[in-house]
């Protein structure tokens, strides 16, 4: 078993829970992982990246190589278009359709997305709007770990536990909101 | 054992705390910051009464470092690639004096300067100051070579590097930890033999030829370390020598088979045993370094060798930037994916102040005094204010290292420009600004000193300050004229009067100190 995962986004957006959230999952199932962040940047709205590789075998390099990760997950769709170089022409992209406009050049919009969906297999969605749905619109990266968990190799269960983990300490309501936001997101995703 | 999922830079943290770490030092910097926070929030670490306060600046800490070595005990000093530039005095004369407890200088680089002003490799100040210098290529080394360092360092009475990069710094992974703690040491600082670290010329003499005399033992340490590894390979056409993180990449491209002799190096001085059989049983040697091309160039001398020597010299990786496994996998011509072209939907986002943030109504209100007074130069510094650079501010018109703000400013003063204005960090301010501004309060330089003081070291996560709560102190003990050191509020409410009051210190014939004082909206989100 082998994954590689790219996520995406804008600073200050969370990407690092997402990651975390495997990663503490993966561990659990006994694989290697290695998940190269981006810190330093105190400052919030830069472009912010990270890479989370999955392994039954050792894994050697911390940085996946361009042109071969399984899935992107982008919590913001133009940088879903930034990081869209290192996806395998068989990956999946998992992309969030809520901009974040911090500057003066954004592209239009509906190019970007349309740009996203010619991807042979991608998924955008509304993830904040999913999250609002079922709750709290801050548990749009539970929305996004849902969309991806078909792709990760790892039994669903084991994902939710650890979601439930994460989030005990905030109680059993914001664990609940979260719990469902990965099940609208794991929904939102059959069919890809 | 027990298994943790660790950061590098906490791999090297725990690894320090396992075996018997007494103080850690550090002032804080990508990629290097995550070790003395890793420590601070260390439960074992706190029961221990380990060290961990952050210190004012790199100089600072590797000297502190240094005493308490000097006493007998395990400490570890951190910082990123330029803080040993300011450490460096300290750092070259403790492999003069040598060392007593075990000491550990840990530099973190930057190659491709994600978070930095350059890419400079901490490993030519290791051959520099001649000690030994560890390479760690996973975060589970790193966790194995702080105990490895202070035995080496006590071993060989010498300060020991620890090269970090900001890949492993900053990348995550499985570590299995030791259950089996190592005691701190016992304080001992009245031996007699501690007359080493008396840098008269008439014991420095004594001392370098001794740390000359060493230089055989680090190679022939370096020869059975058990982070240096050489592995045979049927194809001889060409042989590798990969260093640190470098050789995850080999790794990667081979797909953990790689069909030719690879020296994997993570201990210098370079083994020479194991240096002499790749030399002598391969044609080419291709060496893939992270960072700045070190061994490359030792390999190939001044004149160059024919070509035999390859890696970032050559062109066959590239000469700036940070290694990644596609270029390592081209370097020997193995096929790698076609990318598509870079879509041109998108756009730059660089990084900007937070919403709130306190430099913001700073910057307003100095370039509202700046625009009436067109031969004004601004001399920035590092910080998250140095994002004053960039639209929509475009307020400064330097930044080179921290506490150059105020230095330059006066050197520009010297020459003729008025009005010079210095624009600083509360944390850069106390880590190399005090020493300038004195220099300025000594011949009253006409330059107006703009002290952002957020209460906190913003750009790397909101760490201690210390000049928190007594800037102005600090400034009229220096010795600034207490009329002219104005605390403003950067509020936009205040706008109009921190106009009024920026203007008349930048027309004022002499020194000034204008402190901009509202806190950081990280930090005060956190406490709340
Ligand atoms: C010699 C050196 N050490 C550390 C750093 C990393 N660094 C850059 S700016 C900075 C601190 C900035 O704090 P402050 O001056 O208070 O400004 P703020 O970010 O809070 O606005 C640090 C630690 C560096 N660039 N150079
Ligand atoms: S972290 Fe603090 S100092 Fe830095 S940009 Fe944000 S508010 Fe400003």
């Amino acid at each position: 078993m082998k994954k590689d995962i790219v996520l995406a986004g804008v600073g200050g957006q969370g990407i690092l829970t997402i990651a975390s959230i495997i990663g503490q999952a993966a561990v659990k199932q006994g694989l290697n992982i290695k998940q190269s962040e981006v810190h330093g940047m105190a400052q919030r709205g830069g472009a912010v990246l990270a890479h989370l590789r999955l392994s039954s075998d050792a894994i050697h390099s911390d940085l996946i190589a361009p042109g071969t990760a399984d899935a992107l997950i982008a919590v913001e769709p133009m940088e879903a278009l930034r990081q869209a170089e290192s996806l395998h022409p068989q990956g999946v992209i998992l992309a969030n359709s809520r901009p974040v406009a911090n500057i003066g050049d954004y592209p239009e919009l509906e190019t970007v997305l349309a740009a996203l969906r010619a991807y042979p297999r991608s998924l955008v969605i509304d993830a904040e709007a999913m999250a609002a749905a079922v709750g709290s619109a801050r548990a749009m990266n539970m929305v996004m770990l849902g969309a991806v968990s078909p792709f990760l190799g790892m039994p669903v269960e084991v994902l939710e536990a650890t979601i439930a983990e994460a989030f005990a300490r905030k109680g059993p309501e914001v664990v609940a909101a979260n719990r469902q936001a990965f099940a609208a997101g794991q929904a939102a995703a059959k069919g890809i | 054992m027990t298994q943790l999922l660790l950061l590098g830079d906490e791999a090297l943290a725990q690894g320090a705390l396992d075996a018997g770490l007494s103080g850690c030092y550090a002032y804080p910097g990508t990629p290097s910051t995550e070790i003395m926070e890793y420590l601070q929030g260390s439960r074992e670490a706190a029961e221990r009464g380990v060290h961990r306060e952050w210190s004012c600046n790199e100089k600072v800490a590797m000297e502190e470092g240094l005493g308490m070595s000097f006493a007998g005990k395990r400490a570890m000093v951190c910082m990123k690639h330029v803080g040993l530039n300011v450490a460096a005095d300290g750092f070259v004369n403790a492999a003069v004096t040598g060392t007593h407890g075990g000491l550990l200088v840990v530099s973190a680089d930057d190659p491709s300067m994600h978070s930095s002003q350059n890419e400079q490799d901490s490993r030519f100040y290791a051959q520099f100051a001649m000690v030994p210098c560890l390479e760690p290529s996973s975060q589970q080394e790193a966790y194995a070579m702080a105990a490895h360092g202070f035995a080496l360092s006590e071993r060989m009475e010498t300060p020991v590097l620890v090269r970090l990069c900001t890949r492993l710094s900053h990348s995550r992974a499985n570590v299995a930890v030791s259950v089996d703690k190592q005691p701190m040491k016992e304080l001992d600082a009245l031996n007699e033999m501690r007359g080493r670290f008396v840098l008269l010329p008439v014991i420095a003499k004594r001392n370098y030829v001794r740390l000359c005399e060493k230089q055989d033992e680090f190679a022939r340490l370096s020869e059975e370390s058990p982070f240096n590894r050489y592995s045979d390979g049927p194809d001889r056409s060409i042989g590798v020598i990969a260093t640190g993180i470098g050789y995850n990449y080999l790794q990667e491209a081979f797909a953990g088979a790689c069909p030719h002799p690879v020296l994997k190096i993570s201990q210098y001085p370079l083994p020479k045993r194991q240096l002499s059989r790749l030399l002598a049983e391969c044609r080419q040697i291709m060496v893939i370094e992270e960072g700045m091309p070190l061994v490359e160039q030792m390999l190939r001398g001044p004149l160059g060798d024919g070509g035999r020597t390859r890696g970032r010299l050559t062109g066959d990786l590239p000469r700036t930037g940070e290694l990644n496994p596609r270029a390592v996998a081209q370097a020997f011509g193995l096929p790698a994916p076609a990318l598509p072209a870079a879509s041109p939907l998108v756009k730059m986002r660089p990084p900007r102040l937070c919403d709130g943030c306190p430099h913001a109504n700073s910057y307003d209100a100095l370039n509202e005094v700046l625009k009436s007074r067109p031969t004004s130069r601004v001399f920035g510094d590092i910080g998250c204010y140095t994002l004053g650079a960039l639209p929509p501010y475009n307020a400064i018109h330097t930044c080179v290292d921290m506490g150059a703000s105020i230095a330059m400013a006066k050197g520009a003063a010297d020459a003729g420009v008025h009005p010079a204005v210095a624009v600083i960090g509360d944390s850069t301010f106390t880590h190399s600004g005090m020493t300038a501004l004195l220099d300025a309060v000594w011949e009253n330089s006409p330059i107006t000193v703009v002290i952002l003081d957020n209460g906190t070291t913003g750009m790397t996560g909101g760490q201690t300050s210390q000049a928190a709560g007594h800037m102005e102190n600090i400034c009229a003990g220096l010795g600034v004229a207490p009329e002219h050191i104005r605390i403003l509020t950067p509020l936009p409410k205040h706008h109009a009067a921190n106009v009024e009051a920026l203007a008349a210190e930048l027309d004022y014939a002499g020194l000034s100190v204008v402190i901009l004082r509202r806190e950081c909206i990280q930090t005060l989100r956190r406490k709340k």
